[in-house]
């Protein structure tokens, strides 16, 4: 099957922080959407498909945000969806955004968002609400428990230490310390993470992500638009998707086909992406990676569905400094999810600072000779994953 | 200039049917004390929680199977902070294999000193052997049962 080609020309992005009182949500969304309209050099009128991203309603506290959003994103009259696979919704977003065009429907498709996850004082409840009345909404289950729950079997299966944990945050806030964008870019040490206080055993403060606020757009378009006009482009190479059955509880015990210390369905995405691509061999042919990772020890476990490490393996590596900006495959350059989570754009930022890093337009966080990159989403209880290769 | 905020509170209440599966289910803990999971007769494995089909297989489940109370930790996690509308930390929780179960389900670890956060999780490491406590009191659900830890021998 040959697939027509698809580059990414514009992307827009907010600086991050915990609250914006300057901007209401949809204020919020356009912001980014004229961002990445200016950086594409293209009017509202040359969009010709919106794919809105949008998790939870109850994250921003508005049902059904899209509508109050349709006209941030200048949508009136135009082929409209919006997309929500939970902290997976900005990649299926690019991703669907990429199949309105790879389909040949459309020429020029806008993918935008925003989110203020700062503004709600109940997040941890509102993902308790992820999990069904029937059998486990009773149990004080959250994201940061449940992942906590794959970081002790991690520990178990792999001997991860908390100190490899707090590793990752040093990496990543050293990288936000280079991206005007992220929300958390102080730079810290292992001993300041390790004195953080404990939140959900193994997991410290600062083992986690912060509630962020802000948008995030990409615009979209076809090989023959952007051959046409000369335009400069990242180009889409490969893109992916793969589910994890529900149960929690189905990822341990005995006979099950996905432990939940790894990151089994991500794997099979990264597969799908890498197929497509032609990547066979993604340690010697990925140059970057941002890989959606919102608490330290879950960025262990996606480097090594990205195939960027064996299973277990990449605790030693990124100790090694082979994971960080200078070593052999920088992951999150932008500091990642770990420094900056507005959830609703969190994965669609993955993609679209792998977009900058392969045109060599990440500034201080750029990774030198970077020419093919990938980027992840998860979103649910380890359960819906996207994944892109993105190529200069 | 002087930029406002809003407050606002949602508050939906529901009244969810939980359907002959865990009807089932939740009616023996709060009756009789007694945990059952639904065999997959494709793949052997029993359920529990128990389903009405496999999430693997996709086959209907066929048969009651009765679980526990003895089983072994296989995750945990011990909460420290408190979050609106969740229990007072500290608190422990996480999956239990049952026995004659092969999916391990949710539930409270009670019975055990989580002051010492690195000590507690050294007694619920994944593999312990645990045994499940009803309250006297049931309503038919899972917070009627809990998971102790057997005593260090």
């Amino acid at each position: 099957m040959t697939t027509p080609r698809v580059g990414i020309i514009g992307v827009g992005q907010s600086k991050f922080t915990a609250r914006r009182n300057d901007a209401s949500y949809p204020d919020l969304v356009r912001e980014a959407v004229v961002l990445a309209l200016k950086d594409a050099d293209l009017a509202f009128d040359d969009i010709k498909a919106v794919v809105y991203s949008l998790s939870p309603d109850a994250m921003v506290g508005i049902g059904n945000a899209e509508r109050i959003g349709v006209d941030a994103v200048g949508a009136k009259n135009k082929r409209f969806l919006r997309i929500n696979t939970g902290g997976a919704t900005g990649i299926s977003s690019v991703i669907s955004a990429y199949y309105h065009i790879a389909a040949g429907i459309c020429d020029v498709v806008l993918t935008a968002g925003a989110d203020k996850v700062g503004e709600c004082g109940d997040s941890q409840t509102v993902l308790n609400k992820i999990w069904d009345p029937t059998y486990e909404r009773q149990l004080p289950l959250g994201t940061i428990t449940m992942l906590a729950m794959s970081a002790v079997r991690y520990m178990h299966k792999y001997g991860m230490t908390e100190e490899d944990m707090a590793r990752v945050t040093v990496k990543n806030r050293m990288h936000a310390s280079k991206n005007p964008h992220a929300h958390l870019s102080k730079e810290t040490t292992i001993d300041e993470v390790m004195a953080s206080r404990l939140i959900s055993w193994p997991v410290k403060l600062m083992d986690c992500c912060p509630q962020s606020s802000g948008g995030g757009a990409m615009v979209l378009a076809s090989e023959k638009y952007i051959r046409e006009r000369k335009l400069a482009a990242a180009w889409i190479t490969g893109v992916g998707h793969c589910s994890e059955s529900y149960y929690l509880g189905d990822r341990m015990g005995r006979g099950f086909v996905a432990d939940h210390a790894d990151a089994h369905a991500l794997k099979r995405s990264f597969e799908r992406s890498y197929a497509m691509a032609g990547v066979n061999d993604p340690q010697k042919q990925v140059d970057v990676a941002e890989l959606y990772a919102p608490f330290s020890n879950t960025e262990f476990h996606s480097i090594e569905a990205a195939g960027l490490a064996q299973l277990g393996g990449s605790i030693s590596q990124l100790r090694e400094g082979r994971f960080s900006l200078g070593g052999e495959i920088p992951v999150n350059p932008s500091g990642g999810t770990l420094c900056t989570n507005a959830i609703a754009v969190t994965a669609m930022i993955r993609a679209a600072e792998i977009a900058l890093q392969v045109t060599g337009r990440a500034g201080d966080r750029q990774v030198r000779r970077a020419k093919l990159g990938i980027a992840s989403g998860n979103g649910g209880d380890h359960q819906f994953f996207g994944t892109m290769v993105i190529e200069a | 200039m002087e930029l406002l905020s809003r407050q606002e509170t949602w508050n939906i209440a529901y009244d969810h049917a939980l359907g002959e599966t865990a009807s089932f289910f939740f009616t023996q803990i709060r009756d009789n004390a007694k945990l059952y999971g639904r065999r997959d007769a494709k793949s052997g494995r029993v359920l529990v929680p128990p389903r009405a089909f496999s999430d693997q297989t996709l086959e209907p489940t066929t048969e009651w199977v009765e679980v526990g109370p003895g089983g072994q930790i296989e995750a945990f996690t011990i909460v420290y902070e408190r979050f609106r509308g969740l229990p007072e930390p500290p608190y422990a929780f996480g999956y239990v294999m049952l026995d004659r179960a092969d999916t391990a389900i949710g539930g409270l670890f009670k019975g055990l000193d989580l002051v010492d956060p690195a000590a507690a999780a050294k007694r619920l490491a994944i593999g312990s052997r645990v045994t499940t406590k009803f309250a006297d009191h049931r309503k038919g659900d899972v917070l009627d049962f809990w998971f102790e830890v057997h005593p260090i021998a």
